[in-house]
């Protein structure tokens, strides 16, 4: 590894390079306390050190085995699987449609879509609860996930992806006999992966963290996605912090996971939707 | 049937299968999206506990919320996280930009470090921040300024302390976000400007004045209105950080969306909570037009 710069010559650098690098452990001391408590027994408790004198799993044995944490990383997990499947498969087929067909309506249906982007969620759920509640849908997976099965900045996301994909391709497969099915998915999709993977990881994301809906629609503790059961866990326990932390790092440790090990395309999807959006 | 599609054109045909793949999309931004708005609009002029019919009130929910101190309360709220938290974040996060991509050495892994907030639970990040905020023995704030030779602070649990102490994780939480598109915006900018203007000898802080931050000028415009409207709509830290998700003490830290969801879910006043859903939305429009306009007309 290279510093990039020679230390004699610019000290300053050596002191922004300090500062930014300082900066950056203290935004991550907050998880650093959270797993280090966690693996605290109740006698360490009050003992703010980093690394625990004798470190132990027995807050999460006990986490696993009183609470309900297994069936909300379960429901939390099935959620964000099954809506982001859907997101991609229905985001893509509308962006695609909308950006490659030309037919009569369609500014329309485009610009109907995109003002679905600027109506808060919050404006929404009254709507959704009456209609959950006169469907059945309380208390179901599908009633915390119907809302979020297609998305506007999906929809936008994809269309802006698939003019890259050159006409004259989507023709030749029409004039080789191609079904318009097999056209998207076999010649078009396959061209858009980067836009796919971004796609991907921001629903599958925003599914695991949603917080408002799901306290909504879910009333018992069996349904609940890991944010709502973990705020109900936590206001029970309210001062067990051992075991509030060993929760919180439950719910967090599968986005860090998912951070670490995609990262890449993470930071490449911020920009993209950064710069595009 | 078949054979009246065969005896479409190529234009025609397009069309069809056009329709029939937008369909389910169509249907489902319809009753999920925009019937739904239309709904909301409805029950704001009515009278609404779930149990009894909807009674016809007109305006009544608004000129309630116009002399209802409480919203005013929270309306204020919603409004000094946005002031207050949007300005500092930006300048935080255009901060750390500046600097962290002047150096090389383990850039990556020091963007990493603050991007990762960002992508956890806010619920989860809540409730440690809380702990951080409980008084002695037990919260590491209070630990820390008791061992420098200070007095306890109350943070959470004071009218004037608990709002700035739920801002503290929201900007923390949003800064990676800022940083990571911030940078990109930098990076976008050429070499070739800089270049000339060394030549010419101008200063550090005259090439940020006039280079850097006018070019950068689509890059903050987009994250003001981004970060504003997530100040905005700030929910989930607020509810996991006060006492029963009330937005206390004496709703010095409630929220515009907490109320709605307090009127709506405990109280079951649908309608007014739907006159508040309303207020909201045009919050949401009207700064994120003035926002637009005015950094674009620069």
């Amino acid at each position: 590894m290279t510093l990039g710069f020679d230390p004699r010559r610019d000290p300053r650098k050596i002191v922004i390079w300090t500062l930014v690098a300082l900066g950056g452990v203290v935004m991550v001391m907050p998880f650093a306390f959270m797993l280090s408590t966690s693996l605290k027994s109740r006698e360490e408790l009050y003992d703010l050190r980093l690394f625990p004198l004798a470190p132990t799993l027995e807050n999460y044995v006990y986490l696993f085995r009183e609470s309900r944490f297994v069936r909300w990383f379960l429901n939390s997990f099935a959620i964000a699987s099954i809506s982001t499947v859907s997101v991609l498969f229905f985001d893509s087929l509308a962006g695609y449609v909308l950006c490659k067909y030309r037919f009569k309506g369609r500014q329309v249906v485009f610009i109907a879509i995109l003002s679905t982007l600027m109506i808060p969620t919050e404006m929404l759920v009254i709507p959704w609860y009456v209609m959950s509640k006169n469907l059945g849908w309380l208390n179901t997976y599908w009633g915390i996930m119907f809302p979020g099965m297609i998305t506007g900045f999906g929809v936008f996301l994809m269309k802006q992806f698939f003019e890259t994909v050159p006409d004259a391709l989507i023709d030749a497969a029409r004039i080789d006999g191609l079904s318009e099915f097999r056209i998207f998915w076999e010649v078009a999709l396959p061209l858009v992966t980067p836009a796919l993977s971004a796609l991907a990881i921001f629903t599958f994301l925003g599914s695991w963290t949603a917080f408002l809906w799901p306290l909504i629609v879910t009333n018992s503790a069996s349904n609940y996605t890991v944010p709502v059961g973990l705020a109900s866990f936590s206001g029970e326990f309210t001062t067990e912090w051992n075991m509030i932390m060993t929760g919180a790092a439950v719910a967090t440790i599968p986005t860090l996971l998912v951070f670490i090990l995609l990262q890449k395309y993470i930071i490449r999807g911020v920009i993209l939707s950064g710069v595009k959006g | 049937m078949l054979g009246w599609y065969r005896s479409r054109t190529v234009g025609q045909k397009q069309a069809v299968w056009a329709w029939i793949f937008l369909a389910l999309p169509l249907f489902f931004f319809v009753a999920i999206r925009l019937f739904p708005t239309g709904y909301t609009t409805y029950v704001s002029l009515t009278d609404w506990n779930l149990l009894r019919p909807k009674v016809f009130i007109g305006f009544d929910n608004y000129l309630r919320l116009w002399n209802d101190p409480v919203f005013w309360q929270v309306f204020a709220n919603t409004f000094k996280y946005l002031l207050i938290g949007m300005p500092i974040s930006l300048v935080l996060s255009f901060m750390v930009a500046y600097y962290l991509d002047q150096v090389r050495f383990l850039q990556g892994t020091i963007r990493a470090l603050y991007f990762i907030p960002f992508l956890t639970t806010a619920a989860a990040m809540a409730w440690v921040w809380r702990w951080f905020y409980q008084p002695v023995p037990i919260g590491i704030f209070n630990l820390i300024l008791v061992d420098m030779g200070f007095s306890q602070q109350p943070f959470l649990r004071s009218t004037s302390q608990a709002l700035g102490s739920i801002l503290a994780p929201a900007i923390w939480a949003g800064l990676g976000f800022q940083i990571v598109v911030f940078l990109a915006g930098l990076r976008a900018i050429p070499d070739t400007y800089y270049e000339a203007a060394r030549i010419d000898g101008v200063g550090r802080f005259t090439i940020l004045r006039e280079i850097t931050l006018p070019l950068l000028r689509p890059t903050i415009l987009f994250l003001t209105v981004v970060s504003s409207i997530g100040f905005l709509r700030i929910f989930d830290k607020v509810y996991n950080m006060t006492v029963d998700g009330k937005g206390g003490p004496l709703n010095m830290t409630r929220p515009l969306v907490l109320n709605i969801y307090q009127l709506a879910f405990t109280d079951y006043r649908m309608g007014y909570a739907a006159a508040q859903t309303m207020v909201l939305f045009v919050v949401l429009l009207v700064v994120t037009v003035i926002q637009l306009r005015a950094l674009r007309s620069k």
